[in-house]
């Protein structure tokens, strides 16, 4: 037991190093800039593969051809994401911050596709390291000794990163950054090589850390989304822009997870319970404790209010006579679709109906009540669960079953939200990315209950609902009535509480709104709404997986109300139907469709800061002042 | 009538006492202004009334209930209307929404999910936004209002829960020598009229002289002198603050 304990530690210390220099590169980059840089992970997935083709180049078996290919790949990253910055981010730091997020989910999918075309889609195995292939015996285990270097590299780049940003000009600088960047740009400081060399660091970081993790794991290309999430854990636990933060938390979760795995199968009052498979939970345990205690985490400070005024959105304004009739009248149109025959058109439509939904689900989130999250597919996810499981496993009909998906995606949201209310701004969104990871995993594990990666099939509703015209025609009319509730809602005085808020927590607190309760139940309903679109596309599908709610259909979500424009509530919809008609477009001409709709979506985000509706609407404004 | 009775309210930040044992009492109808130079503690006195700091040591009780480590909006639902030093409205709503925002919480109107919020309290706004003089803004968009017409905003909307008290940081900072006064007359009218007990903050000292019935003035967190306007004037302990030892002469 205790030698078992000890190798468990040292593990997860060999682990905590490769988290460290992802999170530290995150945290510093996002210290100086203010970009929450979700292409991080792609940085570190980038540095393994790279590292992997420069040591079979230099050669597997020298150690110059390891240790020279694990830098070369590093740099090469660094310098990667030096242009990211000079190509991409200088042109959009003035936007608002979502879009910046949005830029940075386009280089996620294009570096995703770039990784596939390069190397393939088989996982690479890579090369031990040469010197360091063989295992050292402690207390009778043996523990490689690649691991032990391993477990010094943390210690030492923690050791560098502090001579330089302590002993340094530059550091210097990138700490007056981080504290207050108006003034560091008052006081004559080059900005632009500031940021182009703070990203390079960073990316260089999260490259080195993807190199030297090769001989333990091999490459793939879901790693990228995996290691941010874990990254926007530590950084949130170890605090904002703090490097020994960082260190910490990376320490502390690294370790959680290894003596969960340590303490392995335990009986209790006649049970098993295999810890082994809730090193997650141990994640989530430790991040909720910092988080109620240390709200900016372990050694972070409350972030610095930024000067100046940001966009100020405009009052809602009642919808124009025409609006009603036209949306009654699109649905109508919908509604008599099927008349055509029950072609490719309506599997599209009822994709679209419950994207839209989902959509303006999370636009509820975001817009009025000012929460961003990266981690709106869980709720999504666990409404489709909740549907599939009460269906399959309970034997409720479909009607029951469709009703428990807004129920439990509401009740998720409620547990969740319950943290997430207690933060703000981008500590908000990672946390909410760090609870849709979680549920994933869950999901992911659970063999037994949720069907593991494999999923739940058979979910083919019965009776009058076996007819896919019927089920189109219900699926459109539970997506409409959902919308429109949400709707009613944002123009209801709740609605006006959560933007009041938004707006000003300050002045809502003086005129008594309990702020983080309408921000609670604002969640929760977001939740709700998020679980029912999720009902419905499990009983359109037929079948659901663990994909129902990973990372990217959050990000999908996020790029839908983007793409639509925050500001507008007709947003949302719009952008489900951009986003659905131009994947599916994509998707049968090529199999590098993420790639083609990151481009998209830089284009979009640089050209057109406002979103689709925001567009249209300037477009309007300018038709009608030419005339 | 004894509105607001603070006694022994200290705070330290560190090792620097930002406001020691510091009391006063506050009349209904009565306009009280808070003086001293920077730093005096002003404002760290008005965050722990107003319930965003919590006192170490001291009492504050409003017409006998305590207002110590109660929340902003719990402070509100006694009868306590804010304004700050730097307004804070809600940028994306309307002159007329923003005082409709307090008046639906006022009235316990904000749990609802269905019913338009555009339509509630209408005529109270109205009546609210003509007794502080902008009648004619209700429609403007706060995000765009001009900073003296903001001030008023936030005039209306501390109105809105028909407080007993108002707390007012610095109400004519920021505002032109003309606004100032004109706003002054409207804040020294209302309390007289509607028996609103006010304490405020204030640099501008014709402001203060001209409208204060009473004055409290704070030095590195003591109590130095209380009294009449011509009382403070003539204290010397104020004259030192503020003029250096040279003023006594």
């Amino acid at each position: 037991m205790t030698a078992n304990v000890v190798i468990q530690f040292l593990n997860g210390l060999a682990g905590a190093s490769s988290l460290f220099l992802v999170a530290t590169g995150l945290s510093i980059i996002f210290g100086v800039s203010r970009i929450v840089n979700f292409a991080h992970g792609s940085l570190y997935m980038l540095g393994m593969y790279l590292a992997w083709s420069l040591i079979a180049f230099f050669g597997r078996g020298s150690p110059f051809g390891f240790w020279g290919g694990v830098l070369g790949a590093a740099l090469a990253v660094g310098v990667a994401g030096a242009l990211v910055e000079m190509l991409v981010l200088r042109r959009i730091y003035r936007a608002p911050e979502m879009f910046q997020l949005l830029a940075t989910f386009a280089l996620v999918l294009v570096v995703k596709d770039a990784a596939l075309w390069l190397w393939g889609a088989e996982d690479l195995l890579g090369p031990r390291a040469p010197g360091l292939r063989g295992a050292v015996e402690i207390l009778g285990r043996r523990v490689p000794e690649y691991d032990l270097l391993l477990i010094a590299v943390g210690p030492v780049v923690l050791g560098l990163l502090w001579l330089l940003m302590n002993r340094t000009r530059w550091g210097t600088l990138v700490r007056a950054a981080t504290q207050d960047r108006e003034m560091v740009a008052v006081l004559g400081v080059d900005q632009a090589k500031l940021f182009t060399s703070v990203f390079f660091l960073g990316a260089f970081l999260a490259g080195l850390g993807g190199a030297l993790q090769l001989p333990r794991e091999p490459a793939n290309l879901a790693v990228d989304l995996s290691i941010v999430a874990d990254a926007f854990v530590v950084v949130v636990v170890g605090g904002m822009g703090s490097i020994g933060g960082a260190f910490l938390a990376a320490l502390l979760i690294a370790q959680a997870k290894a003596m969960c795995i340590a303490i392995g199968d335990v009986e209790l009052f006649g049970t098993v319970f295999s810890f082994s498979k809730f090193t997650l939970v141990a994640e989530f345990a430790i991040m909720a404790a910092v988080l109620v205690v240390r709200p900016w985490g372990l050694l972070g400070r409350p972030p610095a209010a930024a000067r100046g005024a940001g966009a100020v959105e405009p009052p809602l304004v009642p919808p124009g006579p025409l609006f009603w009739p036209a949306a009654m009248l699109a649905v109508l149109v919908l509604a008599l679709v099927p008349l055509g025959g029950e072609g490719y058109a309506l599997v599209l439509l009822i994709d679209i109906a419950i994207f839209a939904l989902f959509a303006a689900s999370l636009h509820f989130l975001m817009g009025p009540a000012g929460m961003v999250s990266f981690g709106h597919a869980a709720y999504f996810g666990l409404g489709s669960y909740a549907a599939g499981l009460a269906f399959l496993k309970l034997g409720w009909p479909v009607e029951a079953a469709l009703l428990a998906a807004p129920a439990i995606g509401g009740a998720g949201a409620l547990l969740f939200g319950w943290f997430c209310v207690r933060l703000s701004g981008v500590y908000l969104a990672m946390l909410t990315l760090a609870f849709a990871q979680i549920v994933w995993s869950v999901v992911f594990q659970w063999d037994a209950f949720t069907g593991g990666s494999n999923g739940l099939v058979g979910l083919w509703p019965q009776g009058w609902l076996k007819d896919r015209t019927t089920l189109y025609l219900a699926v459109l009319l539970v997506s409409a009535l959902g919308i429109f509730a949400l709707w009613r809602m944002v123009h209801a005085p709740f609605g006006y509480a959560l933007r009041a808020a938004r707006d000003s927590a300050l002045r809502a607190d003086a005129i008594g709104i309990d702020v983080r309760r309408f921000q609670w139940i604002g969640f929760a309903l977001a939740g709700t709404f998020a679980g029912l679109a999720g009902g419905l596309f499990a009983f359109s599908k037929g079948s659901i997986s663990p994909e129902t709610l990973g990372v990217a259909r959050s990000v999908d979500g996020l790029v839908m109300v983007l793409l639509g424009g925050v500001q507008t509530l007709t947003g949302p919809v719009l952008g489900a139907t951009a986003f659905t008609l131009l994947q599916d477009e994509i998707a049968r001409a090529t199999t590098y469709w993420r790639a083609v709709l990151g481009l998209a979506i830089l284009a979009i985000v640089l050209v057109f800061p406002m979103g689709i509706a925001g567009a249209l609407r300037i477009l309007v404004a300018r038709a009608g002042a030419g005339r | 009538m004894t509105v607001l009775e603070v006694s022994g309210l200290s705070k330290a930040f560190g090792g620097v006492q930002a406001v020691r044992g510091l009391g006063f009492t506050l009349a209904a109808g009565e306009l009280l202004a808070m003086i001293g130079p920077n730093g005096a503690g002003k404002s760290t006195c008005f965050n722990m009334l107003n319930g965003q700091l919590r006192p170490d040591a001291g009492s504050a009780t409003l017409a006998g209930t305590s207002l110590i480590g109660l929340a902003p909006h719990a402070i509100w639902r006694l009868g306590v209307g804010r304004t700050f030093q730097i307004t804070a409205t809600f940028r994306s709503m309307s002159v007329r929404e923003n005082v409709q925002m307090a008046l639906l919480s006022f009235h316990g109107g904000l749990m609802r999910f269905w019913t338009p919020a555009a339509a509630r309290h209408r005529d109270e706004a109205a009546d609210l936004l003509a007794r502080v003089g902008i009648a004619e803004l209700a429609d403007r968009a706060c995000g765009i209002l001009a900073y003296g017409d903001l001030k008023r905003v936030e005039l209306a909307v501390a109105l809105a829960n028909r407080p007993r008290l108002l707390l007012m940081d610095e109400p004519t900072a920021g505002m032109a020598p003309g606004e100032r006064a004109a706003l002054m007359e409207t804040i020294a009218g209302l309390a007289k009229r509607e028996n609103i007990a006010v304490l405020f903050t204030e640099h501008d000292m014709d402001a203060v002289f001209a409208h204060a019935d009473r004055l409290i003035v704070l030095n590195r967190g003591a109590l130095i002198a209380a009294g009449s306007p011509a009382e403070v004037r003539a204290d010397a302990r104020v004259r030192e603050v503020y003029l250096g030892a040279g003023g006594a002469h």
